[in-house]
């Protein structure tokens, strides 16, 4: 393991249970566990994954729906534990993860920027200072003053993905991020990660795209149901995956 | 620890922008806007007093005031409690998107709670005012009494947040739990009419020391007794120390659950 990888993962295994443990009420589970029915139904989302990401690189992660990409990238930023194994992540993150997942509908498009922000861990001073590029960026400069509840869904998407891909982060997540807004603005965020790249950012990115993952990434993890199937260079990965 | 430090560094600023959505929401499109959260408490208070003073009347000096500023304390502790309750499931969708200290979503709402107790605790001062009751030096001192209920209330929220994640039958219980605890402190009568084995109880309430205290401080420029000082500032601790080990030991089991 050389001293310049910025994400380790390390034989990552994820388990979740299945809805019928689950309880909501405390009746349910004094009665379930009197009579030891405290039944587990496992599924393993991820099992034994490792890869790691140098510095500067970029990393695509395909696979088909439910192969455990988007359980991958929650674990890299943070919001679930592994069941088993370890994950070092040697960098500030921006997650791009869901767009809009931090809005509250009833502030303003303004407000919504600094509460944003905040949740980027930047603030007031630092959002001060990027807030023009911000409205720029979405082009969103007549609706600063309106609440988020009245803007459309690509307009919520376009404020998001302006506030999230501002400064220069280490890491960048993206989980189907390009797949919203029209044609135009697709370019100009592509655009946009592509600069950051330059810049040295790392960039984990998961898209059902082969296009765009071969445009964007130099190393892919392939999974499929949740198992690590292949590891390798973007190119020859996406020629064989293509082909599967 | 000082990764620890260094992460609530880093989300600071995210914590005072919760408290402001908080604030902004809830008086957004009213006309008197932030006025309310001064004019709300003042208002009750006259209700209060007008009620208190005509119809149930003990013997107690100063009886609306008697009233207030039990009010002005259970008041918090159940608006800081109740809310911090729910402020983990209410934040799902957030929570299970991007890494956040989840810890920062009960301290936020005990902060905006604690916005509202400053507002009603200057209610008080203006109807302590308009009353002509004695202003003592040692009203200064009754802020210790109302921060060892807001370190209380953060205690116990911490231990609410963590379990409703889990049983979501607390969220009921709790109101129910409330409406009892208001009559086991001694909001609107005074202890000396308690019958000695309800007494006992009564004085088993950590809030009944706190509004003790407070009320000692504010209006009769006693200090309190060395005794009932550290009593507060323990059990204040031990709501600290459970509430922070139960959540602590669940938050990563909270995304699996919301």
């Amino acid at each position: 393991m050389g001293n310049d990888a910025i994400v380790t993962v390390d034989h990552v295994s994820m388990k979740f249970n299945l809805s019928s443990e689950k309880f909501d009420s405390f009746k349910e589970y004094v009665i379930k566990s009197i009579k030891r029915q405290v039944s587990y139904d496992e599924f393993w989302a991820l099992q034994d994954v490792s890869f790691e990401v140098k510095r500067g690189q970029s990393l695509g992660l395909v696979g088909l729906n439910g192969s455990g990409k988007s359980t991958m990238l929650k674990i890299i930023a943070g919001v679930l534990k592994p069941t088993k194994g370890r994950v070092a992540v040697g960098g500030n993150m921006a997650p791009l993860i869901e767009l809009g997942a931090g809005f509250d509908m009833d502030l303003t498009a303004r407000e919504n920027v600094f509460l944003n922000g905040a949740l980027l861990g930047y603030n007031r001073a630092q959002m001060e200072a990027q807030y023009e590029d911000i409205v720029h960026f979405s082009e969103l400069g007549e609706f600063m003053n309106v609440p988020v509840k009245n803007f459309s869904s690509g307009m919520v998407s376009r404020l998001a993905f302006a506030i999230a891909t501002i400064g220069v982060p280490d890491i960048l997540i993206c989980d189907e991020v390009l797949s919203v807004g029209d044609f135009r603005f697709q370019e100009k965020c592509e655009e946009r990660i592509g600069n950051m790249k330059e810049k040295g950012t790392t960039i984990l990115f998961v898209s059902h795209s082969l296009t765009q993952v071969e445009k964007i990434c130099d190393k892919i993890v392939w999974l499929e149901k949740g198992h690590l199937k292949k590891f390798g260079d973007a190119e020859e990965i996406c020629r064989i995956y293509a082909g599967s | 620890m000082s990764t620890y430090i260094k992460n609530f560094l880093k989300f600071q600023p995210l914590l005072s922008e919760l408290v402001a959505r908080d604030v902004k929401i809830k008086y957004r499109r009213s006309v008197l806007g932030v006025l309310w959260t001064l004019l709300n408490p003042l208002c009750m208070m006259v209700i209060l007093s007008v009620v208190f003073s005509n119809i149930f009347k003990f013997d107690v000096e100063n009886f609306p005031l008697y009233v207030l500023s039990g009010q002005v304390i259970f008041n918090f502790f159940n608006d800081a409690t109740t809310s911090s309750m729910t402020s983990i499931i209410s934040n799902a969708a957030l929570l299970k998107k991007i890494y956040v200290p989840k810890y920062l979503f009960v301290l936020a709402r005990v902060f905006s709670s604690f916005i509202n107790l400053m507002a009603s605790f200057t209610a008080l001062l203006l109807v302590m005012v308009a009353v002509r009751a004695e202003l003592h030096w040692t009203l200064v001192l009754s802020a210790i009494p109302l921060l060892l209920v807001v370190a209380f209330s953060l205690g116990v929220g911490m231990l609410l947040a963590a379990l409703t994640v889990r049983f979501r039958d607390i969220m009921h219980l709790y109101s129910v739990f409330t409406t009892g605890l208001m009559y086991l402190t001694p909001v609107i009568y005074p202890m000396s009419m308690l019958p000695s084995g309800i007494k006992s109880v009564v004085l088993l309430n950590p809030l009944t020391n706190y509004v003790t205290m407070f009320r000692d401080l504010a209006f009769n420029s006693t200090i309190p007794s060395f005794g009932s000082m550290i009593l507060g500032i323990v059990e204040c601790l031990a709501a600290i120390v459970l509430g922070v080990y139960v959540f602590y030991k669940n938050q990563d089991e909270f995304i699996l659950n919301i």
